[in-house]
């Protein structure tokens, strides 16, 4: 029992819990509007776009690598969604439009999402290229892809399957939270249960070692950055259904707030270690952090600052505390 | 007696949970070799980090010329005139060996920039009292590990300290440049220098040392002049126990042929139109060990890698193995042809020091413990909980973190891992590098055992006593050729060594 409980509190995501709590607790008194149900539902249907994102970003951490492109894709995923429940393809040589369904636009901005972050993945793996340029690159071929494809102009008006999707309850919980919580469960399960999921840890702590223990590392990193792509496109499907309209700035700088979730929920830049659990508890303070600043009428100027802060001081401690240990 | 210059007093030094030092008391003569031994985990390296003013919360005193001292920074250590050559290496793989050298210490001209002549004049001097023929400006990264420790050497040799440390200075060197080392440390002794030598090694010991001091699980055990004790003692001393069951070779009954390499040549990638390895040919029955001795740069390392797949491009050969022809162009094509490599590095090659044994372990074999895709954890503990047990792994969790463990420890690990994919075929490269003697012992038994259960095994080591102990066979590479062949009965250490020398 002892044991039990010392070997719990040793794990990593501890201490962040501990830090999310604390906020929770202060927030309550500081501001009466914070502790309600429907601010609860608000800031957990804020983080879920950056949840979905940030598991992908997990992964992708978790080799050691990084992915700068999330935002980018998201948008064009969830451009490319909004503009086929409006206009469909038409293929103008062969006289043919199809116009699509909710699914097929859904089905669509995945394969979309997906198949940016392939070519991620095989930039890295193929061609070697470090995966901070690799993405760098996506980010501004992704973002202009979704002017391109949008003209510039906002596309709105999507019906009511997205309107569901991104403001409708079910069973008393906003659509869009129960979706990060399924892919929350969904990967934290992979992660733990499948043979992949140990490869990514190993990847990230010494790729040599894992490449000489027989692992294919080209394979598993070229599928974490598939991963991230699609994950970004559930994201931006949650964001465009949301608003009801795809933006084509839409997710812009949407990679830092991933990136400080992934470093605040104790996982090491380098690689190798983490969790998808951490990032979950780092999202969640983003969101708090967010929604508590607004509701003390704190300026939005400030409002980067002390998240910018709050970033530093949990790495600060965690470097800290693991060097006390 | 000798004069004293450094002295350790009561030295007491706690890590959580653990007394890594226990009222440690260490002289330092000069002109003299102190020789420090101890098994791995005895509080050797904590010693010389206290020494080195790595370490400076501890308890006990330090003497300078009988004056005490205290040492707050590992700059105030070399200030006072102790150098360390660690034994991991502390080199900036990127900049050139003599800026390497002379890092922190740069010659700087009377305009306040970098005197990159006068360094690289320095440098050389250096490296050529060392034998080291190479060029000053050449980046450390594109040496060899052997090369890199010279580096090491001379940058703690342009030190000019009075105290110089060397922590097993010898474990990546070629039998020609330990010879060369001791040479200089027979100059520095000559000079007053007093020296620490910490060393696995007995036939180095004797060769070297005027003082053994002998520690074991952080305690000193004692202190005495090297010419009253034989190996046996220093051994008795070291693991408090007599040296009842040295290995001995068990003889195996000869069998069929299990790994087969024919006219194996390796391109050199660096150097278009030159070859690493050249025409090589060799057998390994079932039972069978065989030794490949060869100096540092000869090409062993590279030979266990393409056999193990890691140079699919540039090798060219044909193989086989149970007489099924195989041609691996990954390390997974190579397991599941029934190869395993244990590599030499284990820190770099081996292991992943953030995961812990089960998920070390279990790595290079986690089909065994999947069921309909799903890893089956209670399975894969168990298997990990046996090889522990069997292998002696010394741990207290199957989930403490192999970089909590010691080198003998995080070796039975890469071993176990091994082991699991179920081999024909055992690389072993430098099995039993920087681990304590009766690991050593450990492994040389494992070995015995695995050729008794039918594997082949092909060993590379750059200990001779080693290669001659285990091996069933020795074959000597030089230059990346094979040059000669010993059976069992033939070894002897003189013509081994004729066998690899490079032929001018």
């Amino acid at each position: 029992m002892k044991t039990n409980i010392r070997k719990w509190t040793s794990k990593p995501v501890v201490k962040p819990l501990l830090a999310l709590i604390l906020m929770v607790v202060a927030m309550s008194f500081l501001s009466e509007n914070f502790a309600t149900s429907d601010n609860f539902f608000n800031v957990l249907r804020q983080v879920s776009v950056n949840l979905c994102i940030s598991v992908g970003m997990t992964m992708v951490i978790l080799t050691g690598g990084i992915d700068l492109s999330v935002g980018s894709v998201l948008a064009l995923s969830g451009a490319v969604a909004a503009g086929l429940v409006r206009g469909g393809i038409s293929l103008p040589g062969a006289d043919l439009f199809i116009g699509a369904t909710f699914w097929g636009a859904c089905l669509a901005a995945l394969a979309v999402g997906a198949g940016l972050g392939a070519f991620n993945g095989l930039m890295i793996t193929r061609f070697k290229v470090p995966p901070f340029v690799a993405t760098l690159g996506m980010l501004t071929i992704a973002r202009g892809l979704t002017m391109l494809y949008t003209g510039g102009f906002p596309i709105t008006g999507l019906g009511s399957s997205f309107e569901f999707l991104g403001t409708g309850w079910l069973a008393g919980i906003p659509m869009p939270v129960w979706l990060a919580f399924l892919i929350i469960l969904a990967f934290a399960f992979y992660m733990k249960k499948s043979k992949t999921g140990r490869y990514i840890y190993a990847i990230g702590g010494n790729e040599r070692a894992s490449l000489l223990s027989g692992i294919r590392v080209d394979r598993v990193k070229l599928w974490v950055y598939t991963l991230a792509g699609l994950l970004s496109a559930v994201a931006g499907l949650l964001v465009t259904a949301r608003l009801d309209s795809a933006q084509p700035n839409g997710g812009s700088g949407y990679e830092l707030d991933s990136i400080a979730a992934v470093v605040i929920g104790g996982t090491s830049l380098s690689g190798g270690r983490g969790s998808i659990w951490g990032t979950v508890v780092g999202a969640l303070i983003i969101g708090v952090l967010n929604n508590g600043l607004v509701l003390l009428n704190v300026s939005p100027f400030w409002q980067q600052v002390v998240k910018g802060l709050v970033i530093l001081g949990a790495v600060v401690m965690d470097k800290y505390s693991t060097k006390t240990n | 007696m000798d004069k004293i210059i450094l002295e350790a007093q009561g030295i007491t030094k706690r890590f959580p949970g653990v007394l890594a030092l226990d009222k440690v008391d260490l002289r330092i003569y000069a002109g003299a070799v102190q020789a420090l031994v101890g098994e791995n985990g005895a509080g050797k390296s904590t010693l010389m980090n206290i020494l080195s003013g790595v370490y400076t919360d501890y308890e006990g005193s330090l003497l300078m010329d009988g004056r005490p001292c205290r040492l707050s920074s590992a700059l105030e250590a070399r200030g006072a005139g102790i150098a360390i050559i660690h034994q991991e290496l502390n080199l900036v793989p990127y900049m050139s060996v003599a800026e390497n050298i002379f890092l922190g210490r740069e010659a700087v001209s009377r305009s306040g920039l970098i005197d990159y002549r006068s360094m690289r004049r320095q440098a050389s001097r250096l490296l050529s009292q060392l034998n080291f023929d190479i060029d000053p400006d050449t980046r450390v990264a594109d040496l060899r590990v052997g090369q890199q420790q010279l580096v090491e050497i001379a940058k703690a040799l342009s030190l000019q300290a009075r105290v110089l440390i060397m922590d097993e200075p010898t474990s990546s060197l070629s039998e020609k440049e330990v010879q060369t080392l001791f040479e200089i440390i027979d100059r520095l002794k000559a000079q007053g220098t007093g020296i620490v030598y910490i060393t696995h090694k007995m036939d180095e010991i004797s060769r070297l040392a005027d003082y053994v001091t002998v520690l074991r699980d952080g305690c000193l055990i004692g202190e005495l002049p090297a010419a009253q004790l034989n190996t046996d003692d220093i051994v008795r001393m070291m693991v408090g126990r007599e040296r009842s069951h040295f290995f001995v070779k068990q003889p195996h009954q000869k069998q069929a042929v299990r790994l087969q390499v024919d006219h194996l040549s390796l391109k050199d990638a660096a150097h278009p139109g030159k070859y690493i390895l050249r025409d090589i040919c060799f057998s390994v029955s079932a039972g069978e060990v065989l030794g490949i001795y060869g100096l540092m740069g000869a090409g062993r390392t590279e030979l266990l890698e393409t056999i193990f797949g890691l140079h699919p491009q540039q090798a060219d050969y044909t193989m086989s193995v149970d007489g099924r022809a195989v041609q691996p162009r990954h390390p997974q094509e190579a397991l599941d042809s029934g190869i395993a490599l244990i590599p030499e590095d284990r820190k770099r090659d081996g292991l992943v020091l953030d995961l812990d044994i089960t998920e070390n372990m279990t790595l290079a074999s986690l089909d065994r413990f999947l069921q309909h895709g799903l890893l089956q954890h209670s399975r894969e503990n168990r298997t990990v909980d046996d090889y522990r047990e069997r292998l002696a792994i010394k741990s207290y969790s199957r989930t403490q973190l192999c970089g909590q463990l010691s080198g003998g420890n995080q070796q039975k690990v890469v071993i176990a891992r091994s082991l699991l994919t179920g081999p024909k075929v055992l690389l072993l490269d430098e099995p039993t590098r920087g681990i304590d003697i009766q690991a050593k012992n450990e492994i040389y038994q494992l070995i015995d055992r695995w050729a008794g259960q039918g594997m082949a095994i092909v060993l590379i080591s750059s200990e001779l006593p080693e290669i001659m102990a285990v091996s069933d066979r020795i074959l000597t590479l030089s230059e990346g050729r094979i040059t000669a062949g010993f059976q069992r009965e033939e070894f002897s250490e003189e013509t081994i060594l004729k066998g690899v020398l490079p032929r001018e």
